[in-house]
This record gives structure tokens, sequence and C-alpha cells, in this order.
């Protein structure tokens, strides 16, 4: 479905992906393991059109999609749901979520996508009519998810969505990303929590100082010696 | 009493036209990021156009508005795709006001080229006759150009708050890079809205072109008032930019009046300088928060 293949990308002079190569098929949950500053959320920001890869293809359902802008990415289907959240502060939840649907795609079926979102947020459902920027930290990012899941995305790239957050909190967010998961959407997810992220993921590639050095099973990564000691501190 | 009363009428009815000006002034800055010092030049050229679709055409200003809107959208919508979004991508951000002051030079001297330093005053039947009530005058043109201010700013709120393309402009200006994850086009959005921006100004060029005549710097009277209104109402606040042209078309009437015709400019920029003193994100104005 998606295939990164010798993908080199940063900011300004500064080079941050060295050539890496990720593919996602159709229906996986696959995850990104790496430290602080190895280019996860490059990776994700790529993927998503918000920075230009300097070198290498990035394909998505047969189609080059390195050059092409943010909003043609959306459109074709791939939906990332940013770090920090990144709601519209000033908009009531209700409004972001309708701008979760502004593709041509989503926003013929805005109504009905929005009734199964909410159901899956009954929480955010309360709060449809409030400033998105009045919300607490964990409904904020509940209302992301929401948001993001407005697309329709065929494939959802999640950038560490339990950061911040309180632990009862990161727990409800998990259960959120499992039952999203179960709904057959493929879905990219970088996470802090490895051990969480690494049990629910199909397969996984450890990132690290911008180059992939280990792909594997999410099952058999959770076992690997290096994994645990670099990433689950045992 | 009665004095005061019809100034206060007057006020609010100049109040009108600074919000047409004021609104568009606003929606450029909160969403492109960007002071628009051409905007004052663009109403010249709106007023300039009013004139000769008036002695050229025989029509009334006021018929030549709805085209007026349009052409000045075209030129705003140019503007933005042809001058400024180059620069976008430009290391310096200032980079973008100073292409927007060397259009308001080139404009102004384009007009003195043109039609040299005269005035122009176009004429218009009925716009200086009044309606009396009671002891109060009121000008049709001044009540044309409240009722304008009023329609334009309704207009605007509800075309931001109900339609896709509004909602996707909020978005823009509340988080630019989350809005480009959603789907939206920025450099399209940029584009609209620079448009809106200067067909506000096509609006008030027709409605202030038979009260007012038309020189190559008549733009910035106009436009240094409209920052004026800008800043008191918080930069990028719709309803901010019309509650404060209301309130800075009293200050111009009832100074004019109270103080001295010469110095009611003085008032408006001792004004100007005390909100920024004390509460420089204005009345309505969000802080430094929206990104």
């Amino acid at each position: 479905m998606l295939t990164l293949h010798e993908v080199h990308a940063g900011y300004g002079r500064t080079t941050i992906l060295h050539g890496i190569g990720i593919t996602v098929g159709a229906g996986e949950v696959v995850t990104i393991v790496g430290a602080n500053g190895a280019g996860k959320t490059t990776t994700l920001r790529t993927i998503a059109g918000l920075v230009r890869p300097t070198a290498g293809r990035i394909t998505f359902e047969g189609e080059d999609i390195g050059r092409l802008p943010p909003h043609e990415v959306v459109a074709r289907g791939i939906t990332l749901i940013p770090e920090g959240r990144q709601l519209f502060p000033f908009m009531t939840v209700r409004d972001n979520l309708r701008m979760g649907a502004y593709t041509p795609h989503a926003r013929d079926r805005m109504a009905r996508t929005m009734d199964e979102v909410l159901d899956l947020f009954p929480r955010v459902r309360e709060k449809l009519e409030q400033h998105a920027g009045s919300l607490s930290g964990g409904e904020q990012q509940m209302v992301a998810i929401a948001r993001g899941l407005m697309s329709r995305p065929k494939l959802l790239m999640f950038d560490e969505p339990s950061l911040g957050l309180a632990p009862i909190i990161v727990k409800q967010v998990f259960d959120v990303v499992e039952r999203i998961v179960a709904t057959g959407v493929t879905v990219l997810i970088v996470e802090q929590n490895v051990f969480r992220t690494l049990s629910i993921a199909d397969r996984g590639y450890v990132l690290e100082n911008g180059e992939i050095v280990m792909t594997d099973t999410g099952a058999t990564l959770l076992r690997d010696d290096h994994v645990r000691r670099a990433y689950l501190g045992i | 009493m009665e004095t005061f009363v019809q100034l206060v009428i007057n006020g609010l009815m100049l109040g009108g036209l600074f919000a047409i000006i004021s609104v568009g002034l606003t929606l450029i800055f909160g969403i492109i990021r960007l002071v628009n010092f051409a905007h004052g030049e663009l109403l010249m050229v709106g007023m300039y156009l009013t004139w000769l679709g008036t002695v050229k055409l025989g029509l009334h200003p006021y018929v030549l508005a709805p085209p007026l809107v349009l052409v000045l959208f075209v030129i705003g919508v140019l503007i933005q795709r042809f001058i400024l979004q180059p620069l976008l991508d430009a290391r310096d951000a200032h980079v973008q006001i100073f292409a927007t002051v060397g259009l308001s030079t080139a404009l102004i001297n384009l007009a003195l080229l043109v039609f040299g330093a005269d005035l122009y005053a176009t004429p218009a039947s009925g716009v200086r006759e009044s309606i009396t009530l009671g002891p109060f005058r009121i000008l049709i043109g001044q009540l044309v150009m409240f009722v304008c201010g009023i329609v334009v700013v309704a207009a605007l709120h509800l075309f931001m708050e109900r339609t896709y393309l509004g909602r996707a402009i909020r978005a823009t200006a509340q988080h630019r890079a989350a809005a480009q994850l959603m789907g939206v086009d920025v450099k399209r959005i940029y584009i609209v809205t620079f448009g809106i921006g200067a067909a506000c100004v096509g609006l008030a060029a027709a409605l202030v072109a038979p009260i007012y005549p038309a020189s190559p710097t008549v733009g910035t009277y106009f436009v240094l008032t409209a920052f004026v209104v800008v800043v008191l109402g918080g930069m990028g606040s719709l309803h901010g930019a019309f509650i404060g042209a209301l309130l800075i078309g009293l200050v111009d009437s009832l100074s004019a009046f109270y103080i001295a015709p010469d110095l009611k400019e003085v008032v408006i920029f001792a004004l100007f300088i005390l909100i920024l003193l004390f509460r420089p994100t204005g009345l309505f104005g969000l802080g430094r928060g929206s990104e």
C-alpha cells in the first residue's frame, strides 16, 4: 500500500533521514520505534507532504506521492494525526471535526462519518459546542483522533498520541487506537510507549539516527535483546 | 444636545465606511499574516474606476458597486498569486511587506501619470440629499455606507462560520500546518482571502467616491484610519474591526467639532498610541496564542 524507498529528508541543510525504506501493507498495523531525534516524526511528516524528500521515492497504491503538497496527500487517503494535537483552538469541537472532513471525498459522507466517529468517542459528543482550546489535554487528543477519522483515511498515521497525557488517559488513547485498528484501517504509528505499541503492531521498524537498523514482527521485536535494552529498559 | 446627537449619527455613519475598509485589512492580516500597505491604493484605484464608470458610461456609482467588487476581487487575486505568493518561501518574511509598500508607491505614481494630481469628483444624483428625522439629518450617501458596512460584516461573518471555505480560512489562521493536514490548500486560501479583502475595498470605493474626490494619495487618509481601527479592534478580528470602526467614526466626528477639524487625526493617532501602550491586542484581540 505504502512504500518508502531510500528516502532522504530533512530541514534546511540538516538531513534527518538517510535513505530509509519502509513498507506498510493494506490492513497492517506498523510501528516505528526509535529514540528522540531518530527521525520518527520527520518520517511521518515526509509521508504527509509537510517535509519534501530530497531523494528517494514514496509510493502509495502504486502512485508516486513524494512531491505532492500536503492537501493532495490527504486527498489520496493518507491522514496524519500530528504530535501535540494541533487542534483549531478557537473553533468548536464540531467545527474541528468538520474540518477533518474537508476533502471532497470525505465531505460527501460527513454526516454519516460524524455519527460513526462520535459513537467511538461518546465523551467528544458531549463537548461538540465547546471551543477545542478549552478542553483538557486528554479530551483534545480524543478530538484530534476523531478529527483524523473524519477524513475516512485508508492509511491513518499517529504521531505520539499519548505524549504528555496522564497514565489513565494514555490507557484510554490505546483503547481507542485498538478499536480503530479493529475496524480494519491501515495504521502507521509512532509512539513513546514502545511496549504497548509493539504489542498491537503486526510489524515494527527500529529507527536510529535516521536509518532503519532492524525490522521484524511486533512480537519478535518485543523479545529482541537490543530493543528490550534500548527502548523497554529491561 | 441636538448637536451632539447629530455628531454621533454622523460618526456612526462614517464608521460604516471605515468598517468596510477595515474588515478587508484585518482579514488579510489575520489570515495571511500580512500587513497590506497597498490597501489604500486599491481604494484609490477603485475610486478612479468609479469616476471613469460614472463619467464615461453615465452610470450611478452605486450601480457600479457590484462590478467594482468583482474587478477588485480579481485584482486582489492577481496580486496575491503573482506578486506575494512567489515571495512566500522567501527567507525573510518581511519581503512581502516591502512588496506591498512597493506596490503602493507604484500605484500612486501610476495614478499621477494617468490622472495627474487633480481632484476627480464623482457626480452622483441623490447621494447628497438627506432624510430628516425630527431635528436630525442623515445624508443618503452616509446612510448607504452605514447599511453596507453592517451588511458586509454580517455577510463575512456568516461566510466564515457557515461555509466550508470560510471554516478553512479560519482554520488556516488558527493553525496553518494542521489546516494543510486536513486537506486545505493554504496557497489557495491566501489568494481567496486577499481577493475578498480587495473586494471590500472595491465596494468602499464606489460608496466613498461621490462624497470624497479621488486623487493619487486619497487612499492614505482612509487606510491610515483603518489601521487604527484594526489595531483597536484586535488584529484579525472581524467584529473587532466593526466595533472599532464605529468607535473611530465617533471619535472622528466628535473631535472634529469639539476640538478642531484639523486636529481630529491627532486625536485618532493619540488614541492609536494609547492602545498600543495599554492594550496592544486590541478590544477583541486573541493575543499571540493563535500560532
